[in-house]
């Protein structure tokens, strides 16, 4: 068990560490919004799951409860994040936020 | 890209599908959270306050989401107001009621003297109603400066 757990938060601080490069990396504001949106919606979910199932570890009521809160956060960050991501770049798009193409990329 | 931007300029401003879906979803959890908050407020972090603001929040963000007229088909003006002032009334008259029945003022345990009970558990007790007060009265007093700001004090449409 302990090592599903492991695994889970492990690969969950991994798609962090994605998400992280992305930000830094990536060339404008609307791939920047890529990587910080899909890789914090998956990591979140990973290892609050994660943190979950060590919860269970030792199995009485007050900590399926606590489970299920847990479970119930990851359930709302992966409804809310991506709204956020596409309420954001439409917020962009509508001002007039110009994407990097190869004729900007010069400059 | 143009073509795009042209059809998202084209919309009304704010009024997107997926986010008014999404925001129906979370609003009725948004609000059992707050009410999770004020009445868990003696047991775990929280309290009054930050449940006050947290059910406050979801009403802004169904006025941010669709307009105000939406929210004023849930909680009216006037009830806003009402709500607001009795939960204030609500905190500072159970306050000055424990004063007036002989103990300090919040001093909870001197409530006892109106309904017999172990004045541990009055404290208790009376935490959670003068909770229930803050978090009346931050909800809607939150509520009405998000309404009075984002539409100038008109009460049309909102941002």
């Amino acid at each position: 068990m302990t090592i599903v757990c492991a695994i889970l938060i492990l690969g969950g601080l991994f798609f962090y560490a994605v998400g992280v490069v992305g930000i830094l990396r990536l060339p404008d504001f609307y791939t920047r919004l890529h990587a910080a949106g899909k890789c914090d919606t998956l990591a979140s979910f990973l290892v609050l799951t994660g943190l979950a199932l060590y919860n269970l570890s030792d199995f009485t009521l007050a900590n399926v409860l606590v489970s299920l809160k847990i479970l119930a956060i990851a359930a709302f960050i992966s409804v809310a994040s991506p709204t956020a991501t596409h309420a954001i770049t439409e917020g962009a798009l509508i001002s007039g936020v110009q994407p990097w193409t190869k004729e900007t990329r010069a400059k | 890209m143009k073509h795009l931007q042209e059809k998202a300029q084209s919309k009304p401003l704010g009024e997107s599908l997926i986010v008014q879906t999404a925001v129906r979803m979370m609003i009725p959890f948004i609000q059992l959270f707050g009410l999770y908050v004020i009445v868990h407020g003696h047991y775990s972090p929280g309290g009054g306050f930050q449940g006050g603001v947290v059910l406050g929040a979801s009403f802004i963000l169904m006025a941010l989401a669709y307009d105000l007229q939406k929210t004023f088909g849930y909680i009216s003006e006037r009830t806003n107001a009402i709500l607001g002032s009795t939960g204030a009334l609500i905190y500072t008259g159970t306050a000055a009621l424990c004063a007036v029945l002989g103990g300090y003022f919040l001093d909870y345990s001197a409530l006892a003297k109106i309904i017999p009970m172990n004045p541990i558990d009055w404290r208790s007790m009376g935490i959670f109603l003068v909770e229930v007060g803050v978090g009346l009265a931050v909800m809607n007093i939150m509520v009405s400066l998000f309404w009075d700001i984002s539409s100038g004090g008109k009460m049309d449409e909102g941002l």
